[in-house]
């Protein structure tokens, strides 16, 4: 496997598939009474959130302690620059508190880059600015595989803020090397014009991609964006790329409605839509605690220790 | 009298045609002639088989950071660099603190550059007070005082209006105004060039067009006014385009590019190295092609460095925290040898033209930039352009540790320095 988990692009379709495979045995272990295997006793992770991410920390500390790894967390709003220790002082501490892996969010993009450069540690990217997500990728792929059996040719659209997303540029690149078909859909102003270098196909309207998809993916709009111009309006934003009841009408029957949360319903996502039995925000999150389990114990765990608890 | 005799060496001086093998005798601080088969008489004798032997490189470009940042680079260090570099002069950027906007500040950088010794530190002044693009300096007193060049620099003058007075202001004075071309507002928080590269790495791109629409806007003001515009750190290939045209129109403008920009692309900065963090933007192939063909076709007047030296904890931070900025002074020649000469991109007379000859007839510096001729002030540089040798395996003598070419297996090394006849570099060692 990978040293760190820095991006998407460091993973071969086999790396996916042998991630969601060892994700799936793990998968078993939330469903029960005890949920905990001793496969990372230990070990020391450490969940460094520079930015606030509570269900991406509180996804990684289970996945930590359910592996039976020792969890320390570090938070810290703000940038390091902005007030106190500097991120390479912070990464030399933890070196010298001797983690075994450092789970990274930041608000810069490639700070997990410049952090693994200062550790021995193994350093999971947890979402960096608006750069990568690479775990989310995963745990997308996942909860997509548990209802289709294979990827290749899956029409996927991904809707919304692409330009800015950590979420749909770790999701293109991760379902376009497992051979899926990846629309971005978006007002021009926020698609990068360089996407279909990614493998992707491009849209400025969503209406005539709905009857097509397997799979439709909302991003979160921020309405800061809306403040810095990239849209005129919520309101047009919404009327023009929001899911609503009468586009889900347009979806095929089978299509699966998925969001990596958190959502704000009535703009990218009417709020009826995102309660329907067919969006899988709920399992995405089921999910994630799997999928993380899957990379500490490939990334950190010791060789030759078997992963099978029970 | 001390008599130094240059013997044997390939004597490039683009400003007097001479590109051949020729002996160059130093008298006292002058260069004394320049022939074939000089006679040593008690002159001590520098052989130069193989070397080339060029009037010293001059920089339109170097941020020596004193006042202000000494912890960063001091004059003195930035001198001794310099001098390694196989330069005899510098411009000294404007942007220290307090700003080189007035006489007392420009007086001083250039009497801190003296007493250093190591190279001549042309102060540069701002064109607004503090660099802030409204107010003129008091162009004519800092002229009247030697200043050459005027630039806000980093702070590109957004104002059509000043930049438009200050280019028909500086005509009584025949100095030139010197712009980093950027539109601030396609500018904002911007981390490198806007492309492939910035969307896959999720960092806010500056696209090449926010530095042509100002190159238009200030060739169309130069041709308003008739001033000398001189377009610094040209990145874009369509800059290099609008420049050329110009030209051709008669317009006064002139350019210079950096060896990073027309060494390096923007996949340089897939691991996030803030090294490759510089400002304007290492750019696509594409833009670092239309910059080599500006440079072999003239367009281009000159390299400049840009050397731009940073203390080590302003670029050890994430990517976006990082500071703007490699240093060069001391790899400007190998690389220009090694990405373009070698390469046959240019011949070593270009090389010496853009690098000494033309920087120094642009700021009208009558010791620089040759020719090499008798009664001429004798600042010389001495190189090997065959010598290898991987950057960093020496210790800099810039404070800065922030090269872009760390690493970096080049071909030129500086032998000597002559700065007004001594010697400020010998065999490689800086004097002093």
């Amino acid at each position: 496997m990978i040293r760190d988990l820095l991006s998407i692009t460091q993973l071969s379709a086999e790396d996916v598939t042998r991630i969601l495979d060892t994700a799936d045995s793990f998968r078993e272990v939330g469903t029960r009474v005890i949920k905990k295997v001793p496969a990372l006793r230990g070990r020391t992770v450490v969940n460094l959130f520079y930015e606030n991410s509570t269900r991406t920390r509180i996804s990684f500390e289970l996945a930590a302690k359910r592996l039976s790894a020792d969890v320390i967390n570090f938070s810290t709003s703000g940038s390091s620059v902005s007030k106190g220790e500097s991120l390479k002082d912070t990464a030399l501490t933890l070196q010298a508190m001797g983690a075994d892996a450092i789970v990274i969010r930041h608000s810069s993009s490639g700070a997990p880059y410049t952090l693994s450069r200062w550790v021995d540690a193994r350093v999971l990217n947890a979402g960096d600015g608006t750069h990568e997500h690479p775990t989310q990728a995963l745990l997308d792929l996942y909860t997509i595989r548990e209802h289709f059996p294979s990827f290749e040719g899956l029409k996927v659209a991904i809707v919304g803020d692409v330009r800015h997303s950590r979420v749909a540029r770790s999701g293109v690149l991760a379902l376009t090397k497992m051979g899926a078909d990846v629309t971005l859909v978006g007002p021009p102003t926020l698609i990068p014009p360089e996407a279909p270098s990614w493998g992707a196909e491009v849209s400025y309207e969503l209406d005539p991609v709905l009857p097509k998809l397997d799979v439709c993916y909302m991003l979160r709009v921020q309405r800061e964006r809306q403040r810095q111009q990239f849209f005129p309006t919520v309101r047009e934003y919404s009327q023009r790329y929001g899911l609503s009841a009468e586009r889900v009408a347009a979806l095929p029957d089978v299509a699966l409605i998925m969001h990596p949360g958190p959502m704000n319903r009535g703009v990218e996502i009417a709020s009826d839509v995102a309660d329907l039995p067919r969006s899988l925000i709920v399992d995405q999150v089921t999910n994630g605690i799997a999928v993380r389990m899957a990379l500490l114990y490939l990334i950190i765990g010791v060789e030759g220790e078997q992963k099978e608890a029970s | 009298m001390a008599k130094i005799l240059f013997r044997g060496g390939r004597v490039v001086d683009p400003a007097s045609g001479l590109d051949g093998p020729a002996d160059v005798l130093v008298a006292d601080t002058l260069v004394e002639e320049v022939g074939p088969e000089l006679s040593p008489s008690g002159a001590e004798v520098v052989d130069c088989d193989g070397l080339v032997v060029a009037p010293g490189l001059v920089d339109l470009h170097t941020h020596l950071r004193e006042p202000g940042r000494e912890d960063a680079e001091t004059i003195e260090t930035g001198s001794r660099a310099a001098a390694l570099g196989g330069y005899t002069a510098v411009v000294a950027m404007p942007n220290t603190d307090p700003v080189a906007d007035q006489l007392a500040v420009v007086l001083e950088v250039a009497a801190r550059g003296e007493k250093a010794g190591m190279v001549e530190v042309i102060p540069a002044s701002a064109i607004t007070k503090g660099l802030e693009g409204e107010s003129l300096v008091e162009m004519g007193e800092l002229a009247a005082a030697g200043v050459r060049l005027f630039t806000d620099d980093h702070r590109s003058v957004q104002s059509a209006r000043t930049m438009r007075l200050a280019l028909e202001y500086a005509k009584a004075f025949d100095v030139v105004i010197c712009q980093h071309a950027q539109d601030d507002t396609l500018a904002e928080e911007a981390q490198m060039h806007e492309g492939h590269y910035s969307a896959l790495l999720g960092l806010r791109g500056f696209p090449r067009e926010g530095e042509e629409v100002t190159v238009a806007r200030d060739i169309l003001l130069a041709r308003l006014t008739g001033g000398r515009l001189h377009v610094t750190h040209t990145s874009s290939a369509g800059s290099v385009e609008l420049i050329r045209r110009a030209r051709a129109e008669g317009v006064r403008v002139t350019a210079d590019a950096t060896p990073h920009h027309l060494a390096l692309t923007d996949e340089a900065l897939v691991t996030y190295d803030t090294r490759f963090k510089v400002n304007p933007p290492i750019r696509s192939e594409e833009d670092r092609d239309g910059l080599r063909q500006g440079l072999a076709d003239g367009t281009i007047d000159a390299v400049a460095t840009d050397h731009a030296p940073h203390a080590v904890e302003d670029k050890e931070v994430e990517f976006d925290h990082a500071r703007p900025g490699t240093t060069g002074l001391e790899t400007a020649l190998a690389v220009v040898v090694t990405e373009l000469v070698e390469p046959g991109l240019l011949d070593l007379p270009s090389a010496i033209r853009a690098m000494s000859t033309e920087p120094a007839r642009m700021l009208g510096l009558h010791e620089q930039g040759g020719p090499l001729e008798p009664g001429q002030a004798a600042n010389l540089v001495v190189f090997d352009p065959a010598e290898a040798w991987t950057v960093g395996e020496r210790p800099f003598a810039t404070k800065g540790r922030n090269s872009a070419f760390l690493g970096h297996s080049l071909r030129g090394r500086v032998r000597h320095t002559l700065l007004r006849g001594a010697f400020t570099v010998r065999e490689g060692e800086a004097a002093g």
